[in-house]
Parts: C-alpha cells; sequence; structure tokens
C-alpha cells in the first residue's frame, strides 16, 4: 500500500527517529511510505489553545500535502484525532476545502491502529529484549479508540516482557498549553504517572505520542529514574542486530 | 442574560487558586481516597446495565428536545403547576431569585428556614440573601451541613465536604455544633448520629422548606427530588410552605422522559442502582405535605448559554459529579479552585457560561483541563466536554487581548503553516542543541517556558530533523 507519512512538526523537529522507524516498520512489512514535503502542522496546538484563526491555514496545507492518499499515518494519536474530529471544524464556511477534509480526515490513522486494522499485522517482526510498560495517551484511548491494538503489537514482539502500569488510563498531565498554563496541577500529575511507572518496574515506557512522552520524559530525566520513554514506533521497528 | 453569583467573587485564576491546593498533602489524599474509590463503585454499576449507552443517547436526545423547545415546556410546566395548586414565579438572574424567595419567606412569617441540598440556590447565593434579612438558612444535608458550620465552601456538587476526612469533621462538630454529644468520636456513624439529633429539631420547627429539583415533569407539573439522606423528604413534606428553586433547564416533557434518567443519575452520581429517597409532589395535597408550594424558575445566564450553538451542551448536565470523580485535575486541584459551586469539568465550562468571562477565575477555567476526555466518556448526558472546553477558549482569546501570547501563537502560526519556514526554525533550534546539557536534556529554559524546565527536562533539538534526513537519504521526491 502507498502510505503518506504525517511526521507532525514535534516528532520532525525534537524526535526524528521515531520518523525514521515509522518508515523502517512499513518498509519492512512490504509497504511504500512517502512523505508530501509540504506539509508541516495540523494546528491542533493553536486550535486547543484558542487561536482558530492561526490554525486554519494549517488544515488548507494539511488537505494540499495529503490529498489523494488511501491511506495516512502519524506516530500521533492525538495530531489524528484532530485531523480527523476538528479539520472538518475548521473547515466550515469554505465549501470545497469543507469536501476535501471530508474525503481525507477518516484516511488518517495513528500508527497502531493502522497495523492492526488496516494493514491487519501484529507480529511486525520486532525484537526487543526489554522489559517494557505501555502508557495509554489521552487522545489515543478517548478519541481515537485504539482500544488494546498496541498492547497486541507489544505482545508480538521477541524478548519483550509487557508489565503493567498502574492506574494506566490516567493523564500524564501534558495537555499541551496546559502544561505551561497549570504548571502546578500538570506536574502533579506528572508526579503520579512516574511513580506509576517506577511502580511497574520498567526500563523502558512507550507510548504512542512524543508529545506526551516528552512530558513524561522530562520528568523522569529530572529525577534520575534510568527509565527511557521510548515511542512505539521506535520499538516495533527495532530487529535482531540493532542492539537496542 | 448573563447570570451571576455573588458568593465566589474575588477568586483569583484557576493556576493561582490550584498552586495552593497541589501543595497541600492532607487535600490531596482526601481527594485522592475519596474519588478512587466513587470512581471504581461506578465504574461497576455502570457496567451492570448492557444498554448504558442507548440510555446515555437516549437522555442527551430528550435534553436536546427540550432546550430546542424551551419554551413551549416552560409554559406547559407553568400551566400544569398553576393547575395542581402551586405558584410559578420566573427569575431573569440571581438577585431576583433572592428577592423572590425573601419575600415568600417573610409572608410566611418565618425568621428560619430548613434547605434541601440545592445547586440553584447555592448558584444564587440564596444563603447569605436570606441572612440579609435577618433570615436564617439551616442546611440539612450532611455534607452542606458540615460546609456550613465549618463556614466553609462546597468543593464537590454531591459530596460538598468532600475535602474533609472524618478527623476534621469530628472537630468541626465538637467545636461548632451546639447540640453535639458530650465525648463525640470521629467514627462516621456517631457523627451521622450527632447530625441526625441536631437536625431533627430543626425539621420539626420549621414552617418553610427551600429546595431545588432535580427534574420537573412539564405535562403533570411535578418536581422530582433525588437524594439519598431522608432530609430532602423531611423539608419537602414537613413544613407548612415550600419553595423550590429551579433552572429553566432542568424540564422534562414526560413521565416516560423520567425513566431514562432515573436510570443514569444514581448510577452515574452514588454507584446506586437506584437512591433510597426520591420524592415527586405535583402543586399541593390538602391535608398532606405542603399547604402552600411556590416554584422559583431561574434563568441566571441559561439563556445566554442556550444562545451558543456548542457550549449549550452544558445545560444538559444533571449534576451526577461523575466527571468531577474522574478528572485528573480536579482530584490534585480541588474543587475550591474552580471558584463557583460548580466545580471540576463541567464547572470549566459551565460557570464562564453562565456567569461571563469577566473575572480572572472565569477567563481561566476553560483552559484548567488537560483535555484527557475522561469526563465526556463518563457523562451520562454525553456533554462533549473537552469540546466545550475548547471552543471557550477560542471564544476567551477573542474576548482577550493577551499580547505577548498572541504574538507568539501569530508568529508560530505563521511559521507552523509553511514547511519551508518550519524548516528554516528546525535548523535554528538544531544549533541550539549546543546550550543543552547532559545528555541531550536542556533543565532551564526563560519564562514562559521556564514553567516547563522548573520540574521537567526539555529535549534539546536533534542534529538533524526528520525532514532533513528525508530529504538527505532520499532527496527531494515523495
Amino acid at each position: 500500500m502507498r502510505i503518506g507519512l504525517f511526521v507532525t512538526c514535534l516528532t520532525d523537529t525534537l524526535f526524528p527517529e521515531t520518523g525514521k522507524a515509522t518508515v523502517t516498520l512499513l518498509e519492512r512489512l512490504g509497504h511504500q511510505v512517502e512523505f508530501p514535503r509540504t506539509q508541516s502542522c495540523c494546528g491542533q496546538m493553536h486550535f486547543n489553545t484558542g487561536y482558530r484563526r492561526e490554525a486554519a491555514p494549517m488544515v488548507r496545507g494539511f488537505a494540499a500535502a495529503f490529498d489523494g492518499y488511501e491511506a495516512i499515518v502519524t506516530p500521533s494519536a492525538s495530531c489524528a484525532a484532530m485531523v480527523r474530529e476538528y479539520h472538518p471544524v475548521l473547515a466550515e464556511g469554505d465549501a470545497a476545502l469543507a469536501k476535501q477534509v471530508a474525503e481525507i480526515a477518516p484516511r488518517v490513522h495513528d500508527l497502531a491502529t493502522l497495523l492492526t486494522d488496516v494493514l491487519g499485522v501484529t507480529d511486525v517482526g520486532a525484537y526487543f529484549p526489554h522489559r517494557v510498560t505501555y502508557h495509554p495517551t489521552c487522545h489515543s484511548l478517548r478519541m481515537m479508540h485504539v482500544g488494546d491494538a498496541p498492547y497486541r503489537l507489544l505482545r508480538g514482539v521477541r524478548g519483550l516482557e509487557l508489565v503493567d502500569l498502574p492506574d494506566a488510563e490516567t493523564c500524564c498531565g501534558f495537555g499541551g498549553t496546559f502544561a505551561i498554563k497549570n504548571p502546578d496541577v500538570s506536574a502533579a500529575m506528572c508526579a503520579d504517572k512516574v511513580a506509576a511507572i517506577r511502580q511497574s518496574r520498567a526500563e523502558v515506557v512507550a507510548a504512542g505520542d512524543n508529545s506526551c512522552l516528552m512530558h513524561i520524559g522530562g520528568a523522569l530525566s529530572r529525577m534520575r529514574t534510568g527509565v527511557r520513554p521510548m515511542h512505539l514506533a521506535e520499538i516495533l521497528a527495532s530487529a535482531d542486530g540493532d542492539g537496542a | 442574560m448573563t447570570g451571576s453569583m455573588p458568593t465566589y467573587v474575588g477568586m483569583p485564576a484557576f493556576p493561582a487558586a490550584a498552586k495552593t491546593a497541589v501543595a497541600d498533602s492532607q487535600l490531596r489524599r482526601n481527594l485522592t481516597h475519596a474519588t478512587t474509590a466513587i470512581r471504581t463503585k461506578r465504574a461497576k454499576a455502570v457496567g451492570e446495565l448492557g444498554d448504558w449507552e442507548d440510555l446515555r443517547q437516549a437522555a442527551k436526545a430528550i435534553k436536546d428536545h427540550v432546550l430546542a423547545n424551551l419554551e413551549t415546556y416552560l409554559l406547559r410546566l407553568e400551566e400544569n403547576v398553576t393547575k395542581a395548586g402551586g405558584h410559578v414565579h420566573w427569575a431573569r438572574d440571581a438577585a431576583e431569585a433572592n428577592a423572590i424567595v425573601t419575600g415568600l419567606v417573610e409572608q410566611a412569617g418565618a425568621g428560619k428556614v430548613v434547605k434541601v441540598k440545592s445547586m440553584a440556590t447555592q448558584e444564587t447565593g440564596l444563603n447569605e440573601a436570606l441572612a440579609k434579612s435577618g433570615i436564617s438558612a439551616i442546611e440539612t444535608d450532611l455534607a452542606e451541613l458540615i460546609v456550613q458550620l465549618g463556614d466553609d465552601w462546597p468543593s464537590h456538587i454531591l459530596v460538598p465536604a468532600i475535602h474533609k476526612n472524618r478527623a476534621e469533621i469530628g472537630e468541626l462538630f465538637r467545636r461548632k455544633m451546639p447540640d453535639a454529644p458530650p465525648g463525640l468520636s470521629d467514627d462516621p456513624a456517631q457523627l451521622a448520629a450527632a447530625a441526625r439529633a441536631h437536625l431533627r429539631n430543626e425539621f420539626l420547627a420549621a414552617t418553610v422548606g427551600i429546595s431545588g429539583a432535580n427534574f420537573a415533569v412539564a405535562d403533570t407539573g411535578s418536581l422530582v427530588v433525588v437524594e439519598s439522606e431522608g432530609n430532602g423528604r423531611m423539608c419537602l413534606t414537613l413544613p407548612r410552605t415550600l419553595i423550590s428553586v429551579v433552572g429553566v433547564e432542568k424540564i422534562l416533557p414526560s413521565w416516560r422522559d423520567l425513566e431514562v434518567f432515573l436510570a443514569l443519575l444514581p448510577r452515574s452520581s452514588t454507584a446506586e442502582r437506584m437512591n433510597p429517597y426520591t420524592t415527586i409532589w405535583s402543586g399541593v395535597t390538602p391535608g398532606d405535605g405542603p399547604e402552600d408550594f411556590h416554584l422559583v424558575l431561574l434563568d441566571n445566564g441559561r439563556t445566554d448559554a442556550l444562545a451558543d450553538r456548542t457550549g449549550r451542551q452544558a445545560l444538559r448536565c444533571i449534576r451526577c459529579s461523575a466527571c468531577l470523580n474522574v478528572c485528573p485535575v480536579y482530584e490534585r486541584a480541588g474543587g475550591h479552585a474552580y471558584g463557583s459551586p460548580y466545580p471540576g469539568p463541567i464547572g470549566a465550562i459551565l460557570s464562564p457560561q453562565l456567569r461571563g468571562v469577566g473575572s480572572p477565575v472565569d477567563a481561566s477555567l476553560p483552559f484548567a483541563s488537560s483535555l484527557c476526555g475522561a469526563c465526556y466518556e463518563v457523562c451520562p448526558v454525553a456533554i462533549n466536554i473537552p469540546e466545550a472546553l475548547v471552543h471557550l477558549r477560542a471564544k476567551a482569546v477573542e474576548n482577550h487581548r493577551h499580547y505577548p501570547e498572541r504574538t507568539v501563537f501569530k508568529l508560530s502560526g505563521y511559521v507552523l503553516a509553511s514547511a519551508a519556514r518550519l524548516a528554516a526554525a528546525q535548523r535554528v533550534a538544531s544549533l541550539s542543541r549546543h546550550v543543552a546539557g547532559r545528555k541531550g536534556r536542556i533543565r532551564r529554559l526563560p519564562p514562559p517556558l521556564s514553567a516547563w524546565t522548573d520540574t521537567r527536562d526539555a529535549p534539546a533539538p536533534p542534529p538533524e530533523s526528520f525532514r532533513a534526513w528525508w530529504t538527505r537519504t532520499r532527496g527531494n521526491g515523495g
């Protein structure tokens, strides 16, 4: 399948390894991955903070970049949800754009459900000999409804020991600009998430979104826990001989 | 018209109030303990029903229908309450509602009233208004009594004293309850017995009862109060005069509709299959219960909210508190930080709509959420709270001129809307990695990003963005 990669501005700028891993993984599974070079950002940060006017050009840009793709994958369930739920809202009042968005939005998938539901694989041939716990990010759970797809994928990884995360479904406290606008509550939520991760005794905490991982990872590093945050894509792309 | 809630004027913005709450370890313990327990019980009670989602969608449809035809149903309710021997009054705002109630209490010649737990009268600040006319209002719900004795504010819709543990309540009763039995301990059964004895005298002496209502059935002019303690039943049946203050959005068309809500409300709020006491009355019945019944229908900002296509869904709320109990922000910030009788996620969308966003706390409420969506998931009337929050944030940005923030978002919007500009910014960011500390982590950033690095490291930009890598390894194709 010819798949368009929406890498997201955050992963593009700060976590390129996740983007590379997504490409490696999908190519290993025999798919053709393309990176439409005019892509930039889905506009979620602006939209969620109330800056709709500023987000509108990004909706237009996204539609132009990804028009015509059968499937679009992104290593962020949150950005996928932004496109699916809120791009139609932002396109209201522009009939041509609204039509384009209506065609594109349902083809946008987060990586986990693209693999399990669209491509129909749970064993992606990965090898990752570490103790891993998984944080189900809020938008993957409650907006993209990924269900147990990430767990099925992780269970398919050879060598990987999947351990339970207490109170897994509680938000880590990132929330985009919430982390800056309400730093005390955000940090308190993150502290509880970090405590749960330590309780799991995992070496690696995995998630399907680098924004939440940046938040959790920032606290893990500040507290010198030695626990490594890692995007699901990077685990699934790992193979024998990677020295992971 | 825009309403008012006089009780909480002068509250600081949410982040400032929450900062204090987050640092209060006793409060954090009390809240975590209470919300975790009720969360688990609710999930179990809801899980028992196979058609929960259907009930939820039915409730949403009924409420939306009522809101779309509010005028019809309000007039029908008025007609049927009047036919049944009640009197209907209309209050545009809190001040009007309080004046009507005060006048009615004075007419009845009472210096004291007993109250059923009521969100509408918390909202209007009725107790304070009555006190100004020399009338004392006795809260008879146990948790409301605790709040009243402690000169405190409610911090939860269903459990207003959720921020207090039993040791704190025992101490309060011994200090402030005049007829507390000597040697009263912190044992919950003993505390409840003390409150019961204390309140019994008030019930028997009262000539005026004041309540809200969970539902008002238009077809029959019936009011419904759902409760757990039986204090409501006392207030609704013993006094000669009964005054009910009810928001205009509380209407249900018919008895058939009530069925749906009586299945949803107890399971969502107290995690019970059915609550212990449900009192329903239509006007007055000679020789049985109050002889004089007054219904005060309250707007107080509700018609403003109704005019907002996205925001109006908040008016579906049945005050169950499920959203508070699952909210990670509420659990850590506590109810007082929301500066309103309506705390938690529903408060964050309801208060700014009812009161407007003139005060610092109201302007900050739409931002008091990580948008995790746990509230929407449990809401029995399917209020999409995250959607409403984001909508209200856009309104707040339109109304408030926060120039530094606006500049940042305009500039970042300009950069992010173009791949070329983003790539240029990435090259600049990449150079900044040289200032990063230990293992590519940044430990300190200037304000406002210091709010991040105060507690969390930030990632240093990598030498090469994904986009640059793609171009280098795959050329310009794709």
